[in-house]
């Protein structure tokens, strides 16, 4: 069974296109990094997978059924940049656990069983004691971590994961990297993973989704990241440039993926907001 | 003390009023909603200026427009950055009202002084039971609602995708919020609504890290600042609204001023 299909699916956000009549299809136990420009759809590609935006044309398929709010098999990490609530000093597993049957009316309190499925999501992502400490006091390689034990809550078939490597250091970029692998290999899973750049991922993804341009590419990353295939995904002659094991997607004389992670710095909370990367 | 009427009186409207506005507080400062609190009080006294002019208790001239007010928020204000608008707007046009009201009606400058500083001592029987009544209900939504409510306030994208509606919680919370303040504004009146419920959650937040003991402790805080503010009004003869503000923000630097202190000292 795949996980994710789409059958000729166009999304438009704002009025804009965002993604125009793309189709594909993701096996199930896929690792798949999703990469493409600022705009390009990654984070629209991810609500509408979880139902929180309705093609405008087409169909979207999640393990078989229509994708629909709620799926409890499909885990999500949003692209958040302030998630400490300010002037608390609530702990991470609070903070994990409010995931926890969150839809259903109720008090907050939980049972054994779920404090027992929230533990083992913390020991999962080795978080177990980092939990204990107040959310606004951890580092931001420690909040992915955190986030990430929160997607595996309520034993999901598939994560979404958006922009995890987003304002960390090259070194915490690839812990996170390594733990999604050693997750996604453990459980089994499907994992979509959104990122500017491609080098973080290497060695550890299995396929490549590059959105660009109203369109999509999906294969292995030599079928998909080079010069032909890019250009037309870019609107622009691209080359692909292989150095020791690194790949650099050049336009001219400057490189690509490179250029929209600083351009990202500065638009941080603009993006966050109101997901203006993509009006 | 308590062999007077107006003592137990006082004292049982306090115990409700402590209960709801130290739980309700609780989510609104984890929400970073206190402003919100804050504009429904000022609105609130509209409401009651308003029910005074056409000779309705002004209780109910509060819970009206408090409601009201605050469900509006809830729905105009789905998003951070438009919320400060939205709250702005209602909070110019309420405050526009109870300048017409003002305008129509200029001799109630007593009702007035109650009504925006509380007088918990002049609180009758029936107005205890109103409060319970109005409490209970508002503790029982809080206490339905809490599970998604707190899920939507930490993560509200991730309480999306999994089906909950923001802004339906978003606009029950204020509502609840809003009949907290108008309970409030019959202790503390409504300029001091703060007092009872953002200074003991704000304390409660600085000293627990789980949600079930912050919202006690925030719940218990605002109990013994209430109920020991009475007892020193009654025996300093000072007003109860002073001693419960006082010990509110003195409760408040207690949990603050500590670490602060420790941040400032060198290594």
């Amino acid at each position: 069974m795949n996980a994710i299909e789409l059958d000729d699916v166009s999304l438009t956000l704002g009025g804009r296109r965002v993604l125009g009549g793309i189709s594909f299809a993701i096996a199930a136990g896929r690792f798949v990094g999703v990469l493409g420009a600022n705009g390009a759809g990654k984070t629209t590609l991810m609500r509408a997978i979880l139902g929180l935006v309705a093609p405008s044309h087409g169909a979207i398929r999640v393990r078989g059924q229509p994708a629909t709010r709620g799926n409890p098999a499909v885990g999500y990490m949003p692209q958040v940049l302030s998630a400490a609530p300010q002037g608390t000093r609530l702990s991470g597993w609070d903070f994990v656990a409010s995931v926890a049957n969150g839809h259903r009316l109720g008090l907050p309190i939980l049972g054994r069983e779920k404090r027992a499925e929230i533990g083992c999501a913390l020991d999962l992502v080795g978080a177990g004691k980092l939990a204990r400490r107040p959310l606004a006091e951890i580092s931001g390689g420690e909040r992915q971590r955190l986030l990430l034990a929160q997607t595996l809550i309520g034993r999901p078939q598939l994560l979404l994961l958006d922009e995890p490597l987003i304002s960390l250091d090259p070194h915490h970029q690839q812990e996170v990297v390594e733990l999604v692998k050693a997750l996604q290999r453990e459980l089994g899973i499907t994992v979509l993973f959104s990122a500017h750049e491609i080098n973080p991922l290497l060695g550890a993804i299995d396929q490549v989704l590059y959105l660009g341009n109203g369109q999509a590419a999906l294969g292995a990353i030599d079928e998909v990241i080079t010069a032909p295939v890019l250009s037309r995904l870019y609107g622009s002659a691209i080359d692909v440039i292989r150095v020791r094991g690194r790949i650099f997607v050049m336009s001219g004389s400057h490189d690509v993926e490179h250029e929209e992670h600083r351009h990202e710095a500065g638009h941080e909370h603009a993006a966050h907001e109101g997901h203006v990367d993509h009006v | 003390m308590f062999e007077y009427d107006f003592m137990r009186n006082a004292f049982a409207a306090a115990t409700i009023v402590a209960l709801l506005s130290g739980s309700v507080g609780y989510f609104l400062v984890l929400r970073g909603q206190t402003f919100a609190g804050h504009a429904l009080a000022h609105v609130g006294f509209t409401g009651a200026t308003g029910a005074v002019l056409i000779g309705v208790a002004p209780l109910w001239g509060l819970v009206l427009m408090t409601v009201a007010a605050g469900v509006a928020m809830g729905f105009f204000g789905e998003h951070l950055a438009q919320r400060d608008v939205a709250i702005g707007l209602v909070l110019a046009f309420a405050l526009a009202l109870g300048l017409l009201f003002l305008h129509f009606y200029t001799a109630f400058a007593t009702q007035a002084t109650t009504l925006l500083f509380g007088n918990v001592l002049a609180v009758d029987v029936s107005t205890v039971y109103t409060l319970l009544g109005l409490g209970a209900l508002s503790l029982a939504i809080l206490a339905i609602i809490s599970r998604p409510l707190l899920f939507a306030s930490l993560q509200p994208e991730l309480a999306e995708a999994k089906g909950v509606s923001l802004r339906l919680y978003g606009v029950l919370f204020l509502a609840i919020v809003a009949l907290t303040t108008a309970e409030c504004a019959q202790i503390v009146g409504v300029l001091l609504v703060f007092a009872l419920m953002i200074g003991p959650a704000a304390a409660a937040q600085q000293w627990t890290s789980a949600v079930t003991t912050g919202v006690l402790l925030s719940a218990g805080l605002a109990l013994v600042e209430a109920w020991c503010g009475i007892t020193l009004a009654f025996y300093t003869d000072w007003p109860s609204s002073f001693w419960i503000t006082a010990l509110s923000v003195a409760v408040y630097l207690l949990a603050v001023l500590p670490r602060r202190l420790r941040a400032l000292q060198p290594v």
